[in-house]
């Protein structure tokens, strides 16, 4: 396979369990393949204010590399400014954001990117104009101390096309390589939301609602990636579909009202009283 | 400096201040409201004193001129809008520059093809021609007192349309989502054809009561725009707070700018760069506060 | 982003060998005529940089070409020529120093405030050479010797020979665009189109923005200086009026009006922008109303804001897509 240079090799198996390849992982348990064990991002009371309304409140959780991280709740639960919070493109109005020994609070969103921080978007944010290949070359483009030459050709570094190539690959498009990106199907254009974001090799990925708008078939596929991807990342996602999350969560983090009312395992979440009371309130089924 | 002196001043710079705010609140509400960067927004303001001027000569009458004066601009507002401004509702920025440009130098021509090129004198009426004393040296024009009296008057009237009407909630409302108050059946073009025609009124407006005491010439737009933009950068684009403080800030300072002396090393840098105070003061906002002392409207 | 079409390639070599190949045949009239465009069109092609590439509207572009002017008009000795060595690559530097420094504050806003402050800061540099002393006041300064380009003893360049002046402007200009063809296909050039088309995933993705955009900026400006250099030297006078707004907004013209975002677009727009001054501007056409020229100008600018948003440039590339398609039918 070619997703190696993006993807360490990873001990956790790529399907297990009882029931096949869509139940959770997380009998495989958090100890393994972790590096060094303990969190590599940490939020530790973190908070946000738009005057008087507090969108994020006193939120503390942790990502750990091999372990997919979701985080559910109902709509203006918070869940987009807290990831707008640890991707820089928020500052805190309290607490902290650590990561790899640093505090990230207040920094801009370009070096909190660079220290290998990636994201993507509830709401699609490609360059529409740029071909696919494009857009994944000048993500690659952002990791190599070639982003500031001025008189060589750009499509003749090797090393970056290589590195657009493995992400497209990885997030399944490589068939679409030359495709402008704005006559993409939106599956397709959510695939490169997170090639984009792969293209530039991060450790941590904050995922916001990449099934959004999928298809059954696309969001099978978007599933398996993520597992994938799971496995040597530290991989925060929002997400609303239900199927989906049982797949792939090893965590899962309750939000309402921007508060955490539970974070766990997902059974000991689904089996928490104060999550069907304050998040699902019958309308939506949790058992399955 | 003495007291009266330094009174006069005050006056002067308040006065500026308030007619700069008059000029800028239209530029910044046709920005905060429909999204126009209006270049040729100072063009109004000399279309406002030639017809002050013509008119005055026509009809014998200062006032009668003004009043005639802001029914023709707010006609040609109308019309202006109706054939051009509103293609570019949706387009981006540069083409609202080259249009309002291209505006610019129509406005300018016309005026040359229509009233010349001369400077022309506007006498204040004899009503208002009188000065109030101060000491025994010093008296302050009567007619500049009635323009801040009148800017002032205005700069309420629209902060009660704005924030106390319901055409003021719609024009609210319409800025921050245009589809929305359509499909609420409010009919936002007509709205805003009516604040865009109220925009270039104000500047003409202030134009007009101007021209006594600036006199009408060519190019006079093109000044008066350049010191609206930067009272909207100081004061945050579509804030009409922010255009009052910024506008005063600016009245103030470039008034007191021109009389006060500070002499650095044998150089007199006031009041000799006294024109460089504006820009002084946009670079240090620009530093400290890039979006403007005050935010959104 | 396109890539550049042979047949590009080889109508831009054609214009190059014509231009050449002009002041051989026209009249001095016409040539100075073409190396004024040909000024100018290093001039709009700097603004592309920062308009049509980086998303960068400015409307103070002027200020960097009447820079320039009165630096070489500063630095040239009353009534000796100067040296073309240094006191280009000098008038340059000033305008890349002023664009640093300008532009490390103006870079600070977006969009509308972007527009806004650009233009009260080449206000600001007006109002420094019109109002005080330093630049002569609005009478300006004269340049009574053009420079010279001497090695050792021998003169390879004399500007005051008109031809001399006509080749080192096409030289300059055929340099200009070549620098700047590859510097856009370079990595530094692909980031600052991405910034143009999404600055927010830009930063996302780790490209530290605002660098960039203060690099386009002060490249920009640089060049700006060049054209303004060459136009001073042509006039053999600098006064305040080049710093004007309507010196910018002309330019912004030039680059819409011939198509941003292509360099050769804003080739093509002053050379149709100049054509179009001196045409509206001639008497025999145009009678009395020929003073007045600025009006027909002013609606052709109104039309071209309403109808023609791609530019001359995107008009050809509609055509020669049209002739493309019509050749392969059965493209996919």
């Amino acid at each position: 396979m070619t997703d190696h240079d993006i993807l360490p090799p990873s001990p956790l198996p790529a399907e297990g369990g009882d029931g096949g390849p869509l139940r959770s992982q997380s009998e495989a348990g958090p100890a393994l393949g972790r590096p060094g064990g303990g969190a590599i991002l940490s939020t530790v009371g973190l908070t946000r204010r738009f005057g008087g309304l507090v969108a994020v409140s006193n939120v503390s959780l942790d990502l750990r590399v091999g372990e997919v991280h979701v985080v559910i709740g109902p709509n203006g639960a918070g869940k987009t400014t807290l990831t707008n919070l640890l991707s820089g493109d928020l500052s805190p109005s309290s607490g902290e954001i650590r990561y790899a020994g640093a505090d990230l609070a207040g920094l801009p969103s370009h070096r909190i990117s660079k220290m290998g921080i990636g994201r993507s978007y509830q709401k699609t944010n490609i360059f529409l104009p740029f071909s696919v290949f494009e857009n994944c070359r000048l993500a690659a483009q952002s990791r190599t101390p070639h982003a500031w030459r001025a008189f060589s050709r750009a499509l003749g570094f090797g090393d970056i096309n290589r590195q657009a190539e493995a992400a497209m690959e990885a997030a399944g498009l490589a068939h679409r390589r030359d495709r402008v990106a704005a006559t993409l199907s939106h599956g397709e254009q959510r695939q490169l939301e997170i090639a984009m974001c792969l293209a530039t090799q991060p450790r941590v990925l904050l995922l916001d609602e990449p099934l959004a708008g999928m298809g059954p078939h696309e969001s099978q596929r978007m599933v398996e990636l993520i597992q994938k991807l799971g496995a040597g990342h530290a991989v925060m996602l929002i997400e609303h579909d239900m199927d989906a999350v049982f797949a792939v969560a090893h965590k899962l983090t309750v939000m309402v009202n921007g508060e955490v009312i539970e974070s766990g395992s997902p059974e000991a979440v689904r089996a928490s009283p104060a999550v069907q009371l304050a998040y699902l309130g019958g309308e939506e089924n949790l058992h399955g | 400096m003495d007291f009266a002196f330094f009174l006069i001043q005050l006056l002067n710079g308040l006065q500026y201040g308030l007619l700069l705010f008059l000029v800028a609140s239209g530029l910044t509400l046709i920005f905060g409201i429909m999204g126009i960067i209006n270049l040729a927004h100072g063009s109004f303001y000399m279309v406002g004193a030639y017809l002050a001027w013509s008119l005055a000569g026509m009809t014998g009458s200062l006032s009668a001129a003004i009043l005639l004066g802001v029914v023709l601009t707010v006609l040609l507002g109308v019309a202006l809008e109706w054939l051009l401004i509103r293609h570019f509702y949706d387009r981006d920025h540069l083409y609202q520059v080259l249009l309002t440009y291209g505006l610019i130098l129509v406005f300018e021509e016309m005026r040359s093809v229509i009233w010349g090129d001369d400077v022309h004198g506007v006498p204040v009426p004899a009503l208002l021609a009188h000065s109030i004393p101060l000491t025994e040296n010093l008296s302050y024009p009567v007619y500049r007192l009635v323009i801040s009296g009148v800017c002032l008057l205005l700069a309420l009237a629209m902060y009660f349309l704005i924030a106390r009407t319901r055409l003021g909630m719609m024009i609210r409302a319409g800025s921050s989502n245009r589809d929305m108050v359509q499909s609420l059946g409010i009919n936002i073009k007509l709205i805003y054809t009516l604040v865009f025609a109220l925009g270039v009124a104000l500047a003409a407006f202030a134009g007009m009561i101007n021209a006594p005491l600036a006199s009408v010439f060519p190019n006079m737009g093109g000044g008066v725009l350049i010191i609206c933009f930067v009272v909207v950068v100081i004061g945050g684009i579509g804030s009409v707070k922010g255009a009052m403080a910024a506008s005063l800030l600016i009245g103030l300072a470039e008034t007191f700018g021109q009389v006060i002396e500070i002499e650095v090393a044998g150089f007199k840098v006031l009041p000799e760069l006294s024109g460089m105070i504006v820009y002084v003061l946009m670079a240090a906002v620009l530093v400290w506060r890039p979006e403007g002392l005050f935010r959104k409207l | 982003m396109h890539a550049h079409s042979r047949t590009l390639n080889f109508i831009l070599i054609a214009a190059a060998v014509a231009l050449a190949a002009f002041p051989l045949a026209g009249s001095t009239f016409y040539t100075q005529l073409i190396t004024k465009i040909m000024i100018m069109a290093i001039f709009a092609m700097s603004l592309d940089l920062l308009v049509g590439y980086t998303g960068l509207v400015s409307f103070g572009h002027a200020a960097f070409f009447g820079l320039a002017g009165y630096a070489l008009a500063l630095m040239v000795p009353k009534y000796e020529a100067a040296s073309l060595w240094w006191t280009l690559p000098a008038a340059m530097a000033v305008c890349a120093a002023f664009a640093l420094v300008t532009g490390a504050l103006v870079l600070r806003t977006r969009g509308i405030f972007f527009i806004m402050v650009t233009l009260a800061f080449a206000q600001m540099v007006f109002f420094v050479f019109h109002d005080t002393k330093l630049g002569g006041g609005s009478d300006g300064i004269y340049i009574y010797n053009k420079p010279h380009l001497k090695l050792g003893e021998a003169t390879l360049l004399d500007l005051e020979k008109l031809d001399h002046f006509y080749y080192l402007v096409l030289a300059l200009l055929v340099v200009a665009f070549l620098v700047l063809r590859r510097m856009l296909g370079s990595t530094f050039g692909h980031a600052l189109v991405g910034i143009k088309v999404n600055e927010h995933r830009m930063r996302a993705l780790g490209f530290p923005a605002f660098r960039y955009k203060l690099a386009a900026y002060v490249v920009s400006g640089a060049l700006a200086g060049m054209a303004g250099y060459l136009a001073a030297v042509q006039f053999g006078f600098v006064n305040p009026e080049i710093i004007s707004w309507h010196q910018s907004g002309a330019v912004l013209m030039m680059v819409i009006l011939g198509g941003m975002g292509t360099l050769y677009g804003p080739m093509i727009g002053a050379f149709a922008f100049v054509l179009m001054q001196e045409l509206f501007s001639n008497q025999a056409w145009f009678g009395a109303y020929a003073k007045h020229w600025q009006l027909a100008m002013g609606i052709t600018i109104i039309l071209v804001a309403l109808y023609l948003p791609q530019g001359l440039a995107g008009l050809l590339q509609k055509v020669g897509r049209k002739k493309e398609a019509a050749a392969e039918p059965d493209h996919d």
